[in-house]
């Protein structure tokens, strides 16, 4: 038993939990950011804004946190990454941080005072706050295929050639895309579980076109994919050797992102299953089975993401600089000891964390309405 | 090495921190009060102690929501301003981070949520057992941001890993038990306290003043007048601890903060008031307590503080030393290490003066080949700013002693005599509201502007810390958070004034 908690499954697992993390992340607060993202387009009056905002207005916050937590999991279990990754995309985060910041002073101050003008600044704002998360998020993870110029010296210090323009690429933008459509699906599913009536309508026709868009872009990104090239290490691995990115070689070749389907055909089943929540979304939307529609999409997120970590493993994240100094699950983690640690604390707190969140929900359940927003207008967002 | 690029790092993440510690102590303190409060209501089934923990938490909604937004920008400027530190400590300094996210966090904005939102989806006592969560999960907030923030100041469970160029993590209890952690911990949440009493405290009277609201006023008056006596004197105890740990563990910081150029005879005196001139290290019109210092800073009358001209001769030993051990890293980064094992070796048990080398970096890329003088220059660099860190710290303890006049004065004619006609301790009450920030971002200041020019003491220069970003960058940022910050500032602002002005009474529908 203890065996198998080796340096290098030790590595693997905290590829998965940093991938779990993610998911959470996106299943969770990209509902949030869904509704941030419809709430201009689905809700005309302002009551019918309040009834969105106050859909989530309970939860939002504790989301949140799943995107905290994946910065504060990847800063421990992966420092070569988050110092790559944050510095590197530098304007990218600084506008992510700017949304976020909008986030929870829009939900919070918006319904605070009574002035049209004020209220539909907040509202404004907090559109761009879904919008902007989702599109830089999905940029990012494009801009992985690619790799980012970036390198190191004797010393470890970071060397940085990113520039902002130079990631926007086809393939990123339409990543970018997905994001949006992805997360605002998850967002409406969300509301159709929690809004009745002419909202409930509105979401009903959007559910319509939003999951064959996700579908669409999603195909155009795999083909994309297996035109461009990718990245292969050609020295010999070394899955429990120290975290040093500089000691291995790299090598580019034309559709190797798509090798580790063919070597290891079970991982096909998550781009299947990308595809297929998508589908199975349309269906049980169409047949108001909305629990179902929510958790059909939120597999399909599942889905994606892994199949965009599986297609790059066992890179997290390619130098285009320097290929031999890309970030690998081998050679850019923490300690040992450290990921010890960190498992500890996971497997501790994680249910919980899960537990909680799910009695939350438990006593939060049932529609949010006209009703309720009028009976307690002075406490609700 | 770009001096502006560090510079206006150092200068975002200041400001960034200084406007997350506006929000931050009184979220501490004012949950702890509302499960104080919300314990009252459930125990005497009084309705007025329910509208209590309500109006309240009306206003501590405002004010967490600020919190929530400054805060995230803290946790992701380590890797976007800071990536060599991310890179070079992320290993230890991560695990606090990420676990502070995973136990507290994720608590307290679960459940703030349903205290909001709740009232009427739960019963009394769940609802009571929901606010004391989110107060739970703020407090251990606390404690794993201040562990994360002690290691910096008292690296300690650390070893360095030449072949991964950083340090790793060697013993998680040490520093999870680190006492500089721990004494900061206590300190700080008493201090979060403090403002969130003051906070209470002074809006009550202002009701009292204005003759509104007088019911909850008075009730609330009550609690911050006993929960501020408590929390401001242990901000004194606690913060003595913090000053004992210093004294072993930063002694440069303690010298710098008491303005003590030279080695005095134990036990020292302690500098009531001086101009330090820090170009001549002397100190100019001094006033002296005797004893004092050696008192409380070493707990004996025979340990001697060493002062700051001898601290300069120690790092300047430190910086020779470290240099050997700088060109040994060096050979064997470059590969041209004749014995790779054996070295990678040594420096794991010979790492400790390889950050003093690293001082020099300000001077000369090619460290090796540094002269004495700029040895010399270097060893300098390590007292930090004497004068500002002698008066924040002096005004932060007077602020401390003010506060616990203040609180008793308070306990005594308003829980002992039921006294609430005293109008001019009304009157002071209300006008001391800012004094506990002002306190708070004081011993902020002191306790990482003590820490110069390090940020891990004696591992990691600051200057070496930052990314590799452009000047563009930065300043981009820098002014669009001072921009953002401002804005949302005047926002809350005006929300807490109109929501304090609107009244309990108005805001519960009552009358």
């Amino acid at each position: 038993m203890i065996e198998f908690f080796d340096y290098e499954n030790l590595r693997i697992i905290w590829w998965i939990l940093l991938g779990i993390l993610l998911i959470g992340f996106a299943i969770m607060d990209g509902f949030d950011l869904g509704t941030a993202i419809l709430l201009p387009f689905i809700a005309k009056t302002d009551i019918e804004r309040r009834i969105l905002l106050n859909s989530v207005g309970p939860v939002w916050d504790g989301n949140q946190v799943w995107f905290i937590l994946g910065g504060g999991a990847i800063f421990a279990a992966w420092p070569l990454v988050y110092a790559v990754s944050f510095s590197g995309f530098y304007f990218a985060m600084f506008l992510i941080l700017i949304a976020l910041i909008l986030r929870p002073v829009g939900f919070d101050y918006r319904s605070k005072v009574n002035n049209k003008n004020w209220r539909n600044f907040w509202d404004y704002s907090l559109f761009i706050s879904g919008l902007v998360p989702s599109l830089v998020f999905g940029v990012a993870i494009g801009n992985i295929f690619h790799g980012v110029k970036f390198d190191f010296n004797e010393m470890m210090m970071i060397k940085n050639e990113i520039r902002f323009f130079e990631l926007f690429t086809p393939l990123s933008l339409i990543c970018g895309l997905l994001s949006i459509t992805l997360l605002t699906t998850q967002g409406a599913c969300f509301l159709a579980i929690k809004t009745d009536k002419i909202i409930y309508q509105r979401i009903k026709k959007v559910l319509k076109f939003l999951p064959i868009l996700n579908i669409i872009f999603y195909a155009i990104g795999g083909l994309i994919l297996a035109k461009i090239s990718g990245y292969i290490i050609s020295s010999p691995i070394i899955g429990s050797g120290e975290s040093n990115p500089l000691a291995k070689k790299v090598i580019i070749e034309n559709g190797a992102w798509l090798k580790n389907y063919q070597n290891y055909k079970w991982m096909i089943i998550a781009p299947i299953l990308g595809f297929a929540g998508q589908f199975l979304t349309i269906i049980f939307s169409f047949y108001k089975q909305d629990l179902k529609a929510f958790i059909a999409n939120s597999l399909s997120i599942f889905g994606i993401i892994s199949s965009v970590g599986l297609s790059v493993f066992p890179f997290i994240l390619p130098s285009s600089l320097n290929p031999n100094a890309s970030l690998t699950v081998w050679d850019a983690s923490s300690s040992y000891q450290t990921l010890v640690v960190m498992l500890i604390a996971t497997i501790i707190f994680l249910p919980i964390v899960l537990a909680y969140t799910s009695f939350v929900f438990a006593v939060l359940r049932g529609k949010v309405t006209e009703k309720n927003i009028e009976q307690d207008s002075n406490f609700l967002y | 090495m770009n001096l502006d690029i560090i510079e206006a790092s150092r200068l975002q993440f200041a400001i960034t921190a200084f406007y997350h510690f506006l929000f931050v102590p009184l979220t501490l303190g004012l949950s702890i009060m509302l499960g104080i409060m919300e314990s009252v209501y459930v125990m005497t089934n009084r309705q007025i102690w329910r509208d209590i923990t309500k109006f309240w938490g009306k206003l501590f909604a405002i004010n967490f929501a600020m919190g929530v937004a400054t805060g995230i920008t803290m946790e992701f400027q380590f890797g976007t301003n800071w990536a060599y530190y991310s890179h070079f400590v992320g290993d230890i300094f991560g695990v606090p981070l990420a676990i502070e996210g995973l136990m507290a966090f994720f608590l307290e904005s679960t459940f703030v949520g349903l205290f909001l939102f709740g009232w009427n989806k739960l019963s009394k006592i769940k609802h009571l057992m929901v606010t004391w969560l989110m107060a739970i999960g703020t407090n251990l907030s606390a404690l794993w941001i201040l562990i994360a923030n002690g290691w910096m100041q008292n690296p300690i469970g650390a070893k360095f890993n030449a072949e991964t160029m950083r340090m790793e993590l060697d013993s998680f209890q040490k520093i999870f038990f680190n006492d500089v952690a721990q004494a900061k911990f206590v300190h700080t949440i008493s201090a979060g306290y403090v403002t969130g009493a003051m906070f209470v405290l002074s809006i009550s009277c202002y009701y009292l003043l204005k003759k509104s609201n007088l019911e909850i006023a008075k009730r609330s008056l009550i609690i911050a007048s006993a929960f501020g006596l408590l929390s401001a004197s242990s901000v004194i105890v606690l913060g003595d601890e913090s000053g004992y740990s210093t004294a072993h563990s930063q002694k440069m910081k303690l010298s710098a903060m008491e303005g003590m150029w030279e080695t005095h005879k134990a036990p020292a005196p302690f500098t009531l008031f001086a101009i330090p001139d820090e170009k001549n290290q002397i100190n100019n019109y001094e006033i002296q307590i005797p004893y004092a210092l050696g008192l409380i800073a070493t707990r004996s009358i025979n340990k001697e503080i060493p002062g700051i001209k001898d601290l300069v001769k120690i790092s300047e030993n430190r910086i020779i030393n470290g240099l050997n051990q700088y060109k040994i890293l060096k050979n064997l980064r470059e590969n041209k290490s004749t014995n790779p094992v054996e070295d990678k070796k040594y420096l794991t048990e010979n790492f400790q003066d390889i950050g003093y080398a690293l001082l020099l970096k300000k001077y000369r890329p090619d460290i090796e080949n540094a002269s004495s003088q700029e040895i010399t220059k270097a060893s300098l660099d390590t007292i930090p700013n004497v004068t500002p860190l002698f008066w924040s710290f002096r005004l932060m303890v007077g602020l401390g002693m003010y506060f616990i006049v203040l609180f008793a004065l308070c306990f005594y004619f308003f829980n002992i005599k039921r006294n609430f006609e005293f109008k001019i301790l009304l009157k002071i009450a209300l006008y001391s509201l800012p004094l506990p920030w002002l306190a708070c971002e004081l011993g902020w200041f002191v306790a990482e502007h003590g820490r110069q020019p390090w940020v891990i003491e004696g591992i990691l220069p600051t200057f070496l810390a930052v990314s590799s970003i452009s000047k563009s960058q930065i300043f981009t940022s820098l002014f669009g958070f001072i921009i953002l910050y401002s804005v949302l500032l005047i926002v809350d602002i005006f929300l807490m004034t109109k929501y304090i002005k609107m009244g309990p009474d108005k805001i519960l529908n009552k009358n």
